[in-house]
């Protein structure tokens, strides 16, 4: 325990920044994340065992309680993927039900108790460990890639790699002269290229803003009786008001980390939805 | 970083949202999936007993049939043999009706035979008779000569 003398504003800054800190290898751009990446690959077994697991006992009889359940979880995604990808895919519904579990398995780190998993890790003599890979950039900017290379992907697929670079100069801009059309094309590239751009930047940062905030927000709420003691009376005061701030921003935090799951794997579906269809 | 007031709150945090899941989300979740798998159960039984009563249905309708052609069959002998036997009955019928009326055919010949024979008797006694006395020229007591006249008759019969 703390003493209520080393409070103050360096000590919560410390908290606050130590926690912040990931557990990594190497310098600048070799640096291993090493925690999210270990969390991501035990999030991943998890949910890959679980399904699989299922689905191997899973029986065309009466099915049980956790066949229901997948059962739901996937007839939910393949409906929507039906509704929004017109195109026939066998990779589309597998593809957007991973990336909901698995990017829903990744947020739900964060309704862990901050404190849990690093005051455990701190026990066994790692010092810095950050729980919520999605609250990483590096995880969510790695999946939007993946989303990226996909779209690339299914463009030339539909299209044909000589649509698919006709595309590039000859939309949103359409021109019937051929003069027009080359007036336009530098136009059309530009707006293509930043249209292309910004999607897997916009796709990893609204997932990793909301994450990270959502655990920064935790660890601010947990600064309220930081370094508190029994002894102190500050800390019946504090308790309470901590319990009530974590327990409101934990149920609301369910549904921010379910709403953030699904927009991502709804934007992956409409991205590959966009690049096979023709314009 | 140790075990702390703060984790332990964080932890009760977590503890009351779960508790809050588990009596307000978790109901709904778990009808639901019980409400799927009593759906797809009683679809599965309905099958099933659809099916059974499709083999019921089929198992039946094949002893009926069955039972009909029996049933035809003993018909159609029962009618074979009542057949036989009318017309047994009417070849007897005819058979004694025949004979009765050769019978009564044979009693009439008989009847008119001797009626025929008396009446001739008769006629050639008197035609006897009258040749007779003629032949005497005399009249012939047919009271005196009644033993001989009845005799002559009687011969006259025999040599029929």
């Amino acid at each position: 325990m703390r003493t209520m003398a080393a409070e103050g504003p360096e000590n919560m800054t410390g908290y606050i920044s130590h926690h912040l800190v990931h557990l990594s290898t190497g310098e600048g751009f070799r640096a291993l994340h090493l925690d999210s990446i270990f969390f991501k690959l035990v999030l991943a077994l998890f949910f890959i065992v679980l399904f699989i697991g299922v689905a191997r006992r899973a029986t065309s009889g009466v099915p049980g309680k956790l066949q229901c359940a997948i059962e739901m979880l996937v007839e939910w995604v393949d409906g929507l993927v039906k509704e929004t990808f017109h195109g026939r895919s066998q990779l589309i519904a597998p593809l957007a039900l991973t990336v909901f579990c698995l990017t829903f398995l990744m947020n739900f780190m964060d309704m862990l108790p901050v404190d849990l998993l690093p005051a455990a890790a701190h026990h066994v003599g790692i010092e810095h460990l950050r729980v919520v890979p999605t609250a990483d950039l590096s995880t969510t900017f790695g999946m939007a890639i993946c989303v990226f290379l996909l779209i690339q992907y299914y463009g030339i697929k539909h299209k044909g790699l000589g649509g698919f670079l006709t595309e590039f100069v000859t939309v949103p801009f359409h021109a019937d002269g051929i003069v027009a059309k080359i007036l336009l094309a530098p136009a059309n590239l530009l707006l293509r290229l930043i249209e292309e751009g910004v999607r897997p930047v916009s796709l990893s940062l609204r997932l990793f803003g909301n994450m990270y905030a959502g655990e920064l927000i935790f660890i601010l709420i947990a600064c309220m009786t930081l370094g508190a003691s029994l002894g102190s009376g500050l800390t019946y005061v504090m308790g309470p008001l901590q319990l009530i701030a974590g327990f409101v921003w934990t149920g609301f935090h369910v549904l921010i980390i379910t709403l953030q799951a699904f927009i991502f794997m709804m934007l992956t579906v409409v991205y590959l939805s966009m690049a096979a269809e023709h314009h | 970083m140790s075990i702390t007031i703060t984790l332990i709150i964080q932890g009760f945090a977590l503890f009351l949202v779960a508790w809050l899941v588990m009596k307000l989300g978790w109901p709904s979740i778990i009808g639901a999936i019980e409400e799927r798998q009593k759906r797809i159960a009683d679809g599965l039984a309905a099958a099933d007993r659809g099916q059974k009563d499709l083999d019921d249905a089929k198992a039946q309708a094949l002893e009926i049939v069955r039972e009909a052609r029996t049933k035809a069959a003993q018909i159609v002998e029962q009618a074979n043999r009542r057949g036989n036997e009318v017309v047994e009955e009417a070849r007897g019928t005819a058979v004694a009706e025949g004979e009765r009326l050769i019978a009564v055919a044979r009693d009439e010949i008989a009847t008119q035979t001797s009626r025929a024979r008396g009446e001739l008797r008769n006629e050639v006694a008197h035609l006897a008779l009258a040749g007779a006395s003629q032949l005497l020229q005399r009249e012939i007591d047919p009271k005196a000569h009644a033993q001989l006249l009845e005799e002559l008759a009687t011969r006259i019969a025999a040599t029929r």
